[in-house]
Formats: structure tokens, sequence, C-alpha cells
């Protein structure tokens, strides 16, 4: 299977969300009510490290397995599109203590509930595919 | 072997983690893709075909195929830790956040339920059976599946790989992930469980 590296990349993601218990519904209210510094450390230092590795892809043009220029695609210029359905976003991050990444890394840990959850978030894509003409962008 | 086990099951230090997650995201591009979850959720629409109808789900769901392997993996990466990596001390919690469980009539995590990770007295089955669970469960999800995919993105793609390209849009995006968090936790959440718990 050509999509291997993507199957062991995820496993080491899925250990990782849950041992720095960052797929925690507690740790997330423990966040949002300010509580304490775990989970601003995990992302604080993970977006740092994150803007180490970028500066350092771009200083050396490094490329990636298959030769190609390892970069990301700047996401396209809007302002109430991110702030919107951000705070949206943010609306059901906090209510099920889960971001997409976790609802699977759950399924895993054996909270099999936190189907419907990816259930209705499909759900949710689908109705704002249905509606986006609407909305301001 | 049995002690490198045992010291990977202790809780992880915040600093090992988003080192860690930064390498993840480093991986996936070393991979020629970006880093980033919730664009899964389009490809299971397109999947379902409903780019007949809708056209931002009219594309081959087969680009996302290395993403939805990706998940896979998330998923096998979870049963592998609550299984052979899980750790029996209960999460080290702050004093103020445990008594606010209290508050809500929810236990402390235990680890021998819900993984120690989510109050099985929400994640259950058995939530269904009331509207609270139902708004928290399935709303939950609606609100998590649209604002995603209004915003192009959730904390992967925005918090970890946007800021980390120095992205505006994904600041933008992270604020609003903070609104949208601080508005659910101080205002909406509590009620929602003390109806749903307290009888």
């Amino acid at each position: 299977m050509k999509n291997w590296r993507f199957l062991l990349i995820g496993m080491l993601f899925g250990i990782i969300m849950t041992k720095s218990q960052a797929v925690s519904w507690y740790r997330i209210q423990e966040m949002f009510r300010f509580e304490s510094f775990h989970m601003y450390g995990i992302m604080g230092s993970a977006a740092l490290f994150g803007i180490i590795f970028i500066f350092l892809i771009k200083k050396y043009k490094l490329n990636d397995a298959a030769g190609e220029a390892m970069d990301i695609k700047p996401k396209e210029k809007a302002f109430w599109r991110y702030l919107l359905g951000g705070t949206i976003f943010g609306l059901g991050w906090a209510m099920t203590g889960a971001c997409p990444g976790p609802l699977y890394v759950l399924v895993g840990n054996g909270i099999l509930v936190m189907l419907v959850v990816l259930v209705s978030a499909v759900l949710g894509a689908l109705i704002y595919g249905a509606v986006r003409k609407y909305l301001p962008h | 072997m049995v002690q490198l086990i045992q010291a990977v099951s202790q809780p992880w230090h915040w600093a090992v983690s988003g080192f860690l997650i930064a390498v993840v995201m480093f991986l996936m591009l070393y991979s020629g893709r970006r880093f980033g979850i919730s664009s899964s959720f389009e490809t299971f629409c397109a999947i379902g075909g409903a780019g007949k109808h809708i056209s931002l789900f009219n594309f081959n769901w087969r680009i996302g195929q290395s993403q939805l392997v990706f998940i896979l993996g998330s998923i096998i990466g979870g049963f592998i830790a609550v299984t052979w990596l899980h750790n029996p001390e209960p999460m080290a919690l702050s004093e103020s956040t445990r008594l606010y469980l209290t508050s809500l009539s929810l236990g402390q995590p235990d680890p021998n339920q819900g993984g120690g990770l989510v109050p099985v007295e929400i994640f259950n089955w058995q939530s269904l059976a009331s509207w609270q669970g139902i708004v928290l469960l399935v709303g939950g999800g609606i609100l998590i599946g649209f604002g995603t995919r209004y915003a192009k993105g959730c904390t992967s793609g925005h918090a970890i790989s946007g800021l980390s390209n120095l992205q505006l849009p994904s600041l933008i995006a992270v604020v609003g992930f903070f609104m949208g968090g601080l508005i659910m936790t101080n205002f909406l959440l509590t009620p929602l469980i003390q109806s749903m718990l307290i009888p």
C-alpha cells in the first residue's frame, strides 16, 4: 500500500494526542476556564516548533520525499469566514471537548459514542455546503 | 523495552507533546501533504455522493485518500495508547477544575472509565435519550463540522499548520475558536450539563 507512510504518521499522532491528554474533555474545559497552562503549553509549543520547522524548510529550500518543494500554500484572504466559522467551531469544540483530530482518536480509545459526534460533524459540513452561498465570507 | 513502555506511559510534559505534534506536521509536509483533519468531513460527503447536488463536494474523493489513511492510523494510535501505554494514575487536573466538575455533579477523572479522558456521565449512549444529550453530542458535532468547513480548517490546519506558517487567516480563525469556546464554557455549557445531570 503506497499510503503506509500516512498510517504510521497517523498512529504516532493518535498516541501523542492521547498521551498529551489533548483529547480530554476535562483538559479542554480547564483550558477555556483558564485554570491550567497545560493545553496552552501544548498548542503554544507545537506552534513555536512549527514556526522553527517551517523557517528551516524555507531557509534550506527542503524537498519532500517525492522531491517536490515543501511548503504550505497560503489560505485565501478573507475575514468573516475565519472569524464566524472559527467561532461556530469553537462552540462545538468546548461543548464536546474535542476538535476533529481528537474525535477520531477518542474512537480508538474506545469512546464509541464519539461516532455520533463524528457523523454529526459530517452532517454539519453537508449543511455548510448547502447554505454557504447565503453566508458572508 | 519494558522501561521504555513504562516511561512512555507516564503523563507527558506539554513541551514534549507540543514538539511531537510539530514533528507530525513536518512528517505530513515531508510526505507531500498538509497537516489538517477537518477536510475529511468534506471527503466523507463526497464519498456519499453529495457532489451531485452541492458543488463544494463535487471532487474526486481519492484526493483525500492519504488523509483517510492518516485518520485510520490515528484511531489505531488511540487504541495502542489506551491499551498498552495507559497510565493508572488519574489526570492531574487543577483544583479549581475539580471543584467545577463537582458543581456539575460530574465525577473526577477515573483512569478506568472513559480512558480517564472524558466524563462517562455525558459520553455514553444513554445520553441520546435526553434532549440535553442530543444537543451536546449531535448539536456539538454539527457545530464542529459546519464551523470547520466555514473557517476552512480546525486546530490542526489553523492553530498548528497556519500559525506555524505565520498566516493571518489562521490567526483570525484561532481568535474565533477561542471566542466560541469561551462563550460555550462560560455561559452555555454549565446550565446545559446541570439540567442534564441534576434532576
